[in-house]
Formats: structure tokens, C-alpha cells, sequence
């Protein structure tokens, strides 16, 4: 009995423990991003352009804006998406069109890419309302198809469209990235995300995922979070879309088709549906694996096929599933390791 | 104008045709585990592939179409399974998610084992009652074999599946299964044995407008079965999914209008245009033509 009570006690003491501190969490994972991109910026040779190190860390970052975004909506709003990458593909040609349009005026590359990035971004929110609203009758399923659809129709009519370079793509969009503005524009997104998440909205988007009946009998209005959640998604569908299109340099709408959309649900069904910091780590080790296949490209959606069935089949929820991997946590852990160490020598 | 407006008509049967024989298999699956198996479009490549494979190793075409329908009843059934019945309980997700999987497994291996180089197959393999060449006027318009056998096939497929549903031990069983699962097991009813039957029948309808398509149009590659996938997929929502006489219509009116947007308007809006009449009709009548209004259990 006694020592239920300290247990419990101890339990609350730790969750107030890092509520208080929660400035010194925040510090802890600022200190880590920012020597995390140290890290990073000193192992890439800077006195070649197409270095492999920076290359294949753009697009990591990138991957990662595009499993975050997905996640909003599969993974913690548990509506299936499956048109993710008809998103991407509004902000990518938004921005690389505006950014061609601004090549005259010589603005300062960083500068240029916030403002392409921004207008990809909001545009591709604009749709991801439109697409969101439309869909507020229909669950599972029917969700999924409809956002397939929507994601067709997008690659179709960009096909359509001549000023947009019609079926051969979009040709010579400005280079105008660097490791740097990446590593920046991608930590904001990501924890601009996080922390609507864990907001009292996030909250909410999370209540739909688990029970819409339930959540809308205490009160939630589910039409506007959900509204809310799919633009949000979207919104940073598109951002990752507009860093996409400036890293690739031409875009053609064969890409952005249903298997681009797949390649990202891999990702985060693999992270965990519903982790953010699973859908970070599973984004950089698939794409990294990518790098890797390339040589057998032609395998590589196999193992994705097998990766996709064995994890429903074994573990539905992904392999972090629910949990965050977060800097407290790896101290917390330590911590009992080593009273639990201190505790055996004692006796 | 007229002939055109006939023409144009008729190939929308056509393709119409090959539509609804596919949305049956989606239909069927959908109304007895509520699972859109999208591993179906790709069911349609492995038949295509197999008689590809038979005919090209000189087995007669009727034998290879019958050996491609039996295959692929019989993948159908080992899918299902291998991969969906691990997941009766699961949630729906899940099995759409581990359906997604494996169409991507079936394309991959596809990919692997065929090349990415489209096959075509061997026109003079193709007996003359399913040649896209030999034509028969009528009146107004000619219309070849092909297209007849087509719509002929179709029309006499949904009568015996009907008769199958309707009339059959097996088909009570199977209505009994997709309206209560749990109830139907208390009866005695085999219900994994019903699902198996019903994915074997699904798949092999698939297989066979499957290589009708792959004749229709004439080439076999690892990503064909995608697109007329969706398209019947299309259908079966229209026609409500889970409605067999729906899957038929939807397929049908599916056909019609992605022909007349292909001759009236332009062949590059026809998809679009398809997308579109799907998200209008999940807009306006979740349901479909034919669907059963569920009311929500809370």
C-alpha cells in the first residue's frame, strides 16, 4: 500500500517535474536542432555545388516536411489521405512558376524562396479546405477514394495546362537553395506543426481520430477541425512541394501521381500513425534506404509492398506507434537506468 | 453526326462492358468484408500477363483465357488469405492500407519478372469471334466481333452470377454473410469458406475483363491494371458498392461518358472528367444509385 503510494507519487512528481521545466525541454531540443545543423553544415564540401552529402540531406529534410504533413491528417486526424501528392504538386508548380516570374528582379535567394514557398504553401491550403470540405460527409473509405480522385484530377488538369509546361514538365525553375535555407524553412515547419499539435486544436484534430461521435457530443464543432486539419496538412504539403520543386529543378506531372502519394503514407505508416517524431526518423531512414536502392530501383517498391503488409498484418500502429521520441524522455530513461544501477549497488 | 453519335455510343458499351465486368469483383468484395481491395486492378495485369505468357508458348487462346481466370482465382483466394483475413477484426484502415500494399507487390513482382516494356498479344493467337478487325455492318455503322463478344460476355456473366446470388445454396449464404457475419456464422454458415468463394469469383470476372481490356487495347505492362482498376471502382460507387445490377449500370454509364468526352470534348479530359463524376456522386449521393442508406451505430 505504501509503496503504491510513492509510486504514484513519484509518477505525478516526474509529469510536474517536466511541465515546470517545460522552458528547459524547449531549450534542450533548440540546442540539439541548432547543433544537429553544425553537425550537418560541417560535413558538406562547400567547394562543390552538387555535393552528394547536401544533396541527399535536402532531400531527407524535404521527406520529412512531406511525412509531418501527412501525418496531420492520417496519422493524428485518422482520415486517409491518399492524394498527398496532388498537394505537393499545387505548391511545387505554384512556387517554381512565381519563382520564374521573379527572376528579373534579382531578389536575394533566401528572400525569394520564403516568398515562393509562402504562396505554394498557401495555396496548396486553399485546396486542402476545398478538398476538406468536400469531404465532410464521407468517412474511411470513401475519404480515401475521394482524396485519390482529387489528387488525379490535379495531375490531370496540370497536364492540361500549357502555361505550366503541359506533359513535359516545367523546365529550368531557379535554383535558388542551399542546405541552409532547407534545414531552416523544414525545422519550422516541423515545429510549427508539433506545436499546433499539441495545442488545444491539435488536441481536438486527435479527438476525431478517436472517437468523431463521442467528440462532437462534448462539443467539438468536427466540421471545423477537420477543415482546420486538412488545410493545415496541405498547407505544408505545399511547402515541402515548393523546396521540392526548387531541389529537382523541373517538374513534370507524371511524378506527382498516386505512387508519390504511397511513398509518403509508407513513410508514416511505418514511423507510427499519429508519432511525429516517428514520422521524422522513418522519413529520413526510408529516404536514405532510397538513396541507397537506387542502383535496384526496381526493388525497391517490393520491399515497400512487404514493409506496408508485415507491418499491418504485425503491428498496426507502426513501429513507434503512439510514443514520442523526445529529448526529456531519452533523459528521463537515463535517469532510471541509472538509479536502478545506483539502487543494486546500494543493496 | 448521327453515325458518330451511334460510334460513339457503342464503344462506350464496349469499354462500358469491360468497366462493370471488373466493378463486379469490387462490389462482391466490398459487400461481404467491406474492404476496397485495390489489389484488383492488378488482378486484371496478372490475367492479362498470363494469357500473354500461354499464348506466347502456343497454348490455344480458349484454354489460356480459361487458365488465366482459374490463376487468378485462385491468387484472389490466396490474398485474401495471406494478407486480408489476418485483419477481419482489424480496422479499416488497415486492411485499405495492407490492400494498397499488396497491389504494390503484385505490380513490383510484375515489374521484376516482365520488364517495364509493354507486350503485346499475338494478334493471329486471337481467334476470329474476338478479332478487333473483322467487322459487321449494320445499317448505319459496323461494329466489330470484338465488341460484340464483349458486351455479349458481360451481359451473360451478370445473368449467371445473378442466378448464382439468387437462386444457388452458396449464393444465400453469401447474401447472409454480407448482411450479418456474426449471425451467419451462428447459422452454421462457413463464413471464411463464403469469402473465399467470394474473392475467387471476383478475381477470376477480373481476369477475364482483364484480358479483354489487354485485347481492346492492345498491350500488357505491370502498371495496366491502375487506371480501368479505378475506373471500376468508379463504377461500383456509382452503382452503389455492394449492388451487383449497380456495379453493371455504373459501369455502363461510366463507359458512355468517358466516350463521349473522348469523342465530343478532348481524349486528355476524359480522366479528369471520369474523377470528377466520382467526386460528384460521392458528394451528393454517398450511397450510390442502388447503395443501402447505413445509419451509424454510435
Amino acid at each position: 500500500m505504501q509503496k503504491t503510494k510513492q509510486n504514484t507519487e513519484n509518477k505525478w512528481g516526474n509529469l510536474n517535474y517536466f511541465n515546470k521545466l517545460n522552458i528547459k525541454n524547449y531549450s534542450l531540443t533548440f540546442l540539439f536542432l541548432i547543433a544537429l545543423y553544425f553537425v550537418l553544415y560541417l560535413s558538406i564540401d562547400k567547394g562543390n555545388p552538387f555535393d552528394y552529402k547536401s544533396g541527399i540531406y535536402t532531400s531527407v529534410l524535404i521527406s520529412i516536411i512531406f511525412a509531418v504533413s501527412l501525418n496531420i491528417a492520417v496519422g493524428l486526424m485518422g482520415q486517409l489521405s491518399l492524394g498527398h501528392a496532388g498537394f505537393i504538386a499545387i505548391g511545387g508548380y505554384t512556387a517554381a512558376f512565381i519563382s520564374k516570374l521573379l527572376v528579373p528582379y534579382n531578389l536575394p535567394p533566401f528572400i525569394q524562396l520564403i516568398v515562393v514557398t509562402l504562396a505554394g504553401g498557401i495555396l496548396a491550403g486553399i485546396f486542402g479546405f476545398f478538398v476538406g470540405g468536400s469531404t465532410l460527409r464521407l468517412r474511411g473509405d470513401y475519404l480515401a477514394i475521394i482524396t485519390l480522385a482529387f489528387g488525379e484530377i490535379i495531375k490531370y488538369v496540370i497536364q492540361n495546362m500549357n502555361f505550366l509546361g503541359g506533359a513535359t514538365g516545367l523546365k529550368s525553375i531557379p535554383s535558388i537553395l542551399d542546405f541552409s535555407s532547407v534545414y531552416f524553412i523544414a525545422v519550422i515547419s516541423v515545429v510549427i506543426m508539433s506545436m499546433i499539435m499539441t495545442s488545444r486544436k491539435g488536441r481536438q484534430i486527435l479527438s476525431i481520430r478517436e472517437n468523431e461521435i463521442a467528440a462532437e457530443n462534448i462539443g467539438i464543432d468536427i466540421n471545423h477541425v477537420k477543415l482546420y486539419g486538412f488545410a493545415l496538412s496541405a498547407f505544408f504539403a505545399g511547402v515541402g512541394g515548393s523546396l521540392f520543386a526548387h531541389n529537382v529543378g523541373i517538374l513534370t506531372p507524371d511524378k506527382f501521381g498516386f505512387v508519390f502519394s504511397i511513398e509518403i503514407l509508407v513513410m508514416i505508416v511505418f514511423g507510427g500513425l499519429g508519432s511525429i517524431t516517428g514520422a521524422v526518423l522513418s522519413a529520413v531512414l526510408l529516404t536514405v534506404l532510397n538513396e541507397q536502392l537506387r542502383e535496384v530501383s526496381q526493388y525497391r517498391y517490393l520491399v515497400y509492398a512487404i514493409i506496408l503488409i508485415i507491418l499491418m498484418i504485425f503491428r498496426p500502429d507502426g513501429v513507434f506507434g503512439k510514443k514520442e521520441l523526445t529529448i526529456p524522455r531519452f533523459i528521463n530513461k537515463y535517469k532510471r537506468i541509472r538509479n536502478n544501477l545506483n539502487k543494486k549497488n546500494n543493496n | 453526326m448521327f453515325k458518330n453519335f451511334i460510334e460513339q455510343t457503342i464503344n462506350g458499351l464496349q469499354t462500358g462492358s469491360i468497366y462493370a465486368l471488373i466493378a463486379l469483383g469490387y462490389t462482391m468484395v466490398y459487400g461481404i468484408v467491406k474492404l476496397i481491395n485495390f489489389a484488383h486492378g492488378d488482378i486484371l495485369m496478372v490475367g492479362a500477363y498470363t494469357v500473354f505468357i500461354a499464348v506466347s508458348n502456343s497454348i490455344p487462346f480458349p484454354v489460356a483465357l480459361i487458365l488465366a481466370i482459374v490463376f487468378c482465382s485462385v491468387l484472389g483466394v490466396v490474398i485474401d488469405w495471406f494478407a486480408y483475413r489476418p485483419l477481419r477484426n482489424a480496422p479499416r484502415i488497415s486492411a485499405l492500407i495492407t490492400a494498397i500494399g499488396i497491389s504494390f507487390l503484385l505490380e513490383s513482382a510484375a515489374l521484376i519478372i516482365f520488364g517495364a516494356t509493354p507486350k503485346i498479344i499475338d494478334s493471329k493467337s486471337i481467334p476470329a469471334f474476338l478479332s478487333p478487325n473483322i467487322k459487321i455492318n449494320l445499317g448505319i455503322v459496323n461494329i466489330s466481333m470484338l465488341t460484340i463478344f464483349v458486351i455479349f460476355i458481360t451481359i451473360v456473366c451478370m445473368y449467371i452470377l445473378n442466378l448464382f446470388i439468387k437462386k444457388t445454396k452458396l449464393g444465400k449464404a453469401t447474401r447472409a454473410v454480407s448482411q450479418d457475419t456474426g449471425a451467419a456464422k451462428l447459422m452454421g454458415i462457413n463464413v471464411n469458406l463464403t469469402i473465399a468463394i467470394t474473392f475467387a469469383i471476383g478475381s477470376g470476372l477480373g481476369a477475364l475483363g482483364g484480358v479483354l481490356y489487354a485485347i481492346m487495347y492492345p498491350t500488357v505492362e505491370p502498371y495496366m491494371g491502375m487506371l480501368p482498376g479505378l475506373k471500376a471502382f468508379i463504377a461500383a460507387v456509382f452503382g452503389g458498392i455492394g449492388s451487383i445490377p449497380g456495379a453493371m449500370i455504373g459501369g455502363y454509364v461510366l463507359g458512355i461518358i468517358e466516350s463521349y468526352t473522348k469523342g465530343y470534348i478532348s481524349s486528355t479530359w476524359a480522366n479528369p472528367i471520369v474523377f470528377g463524376v466520382l467526386i460528384l456522386i460521392l458528394i451528393f449521393k454517398p450511397n450510390g444509385l442502388f447503395g443501402k442508406n447505413l445509419k451509424e451505430k454510435v
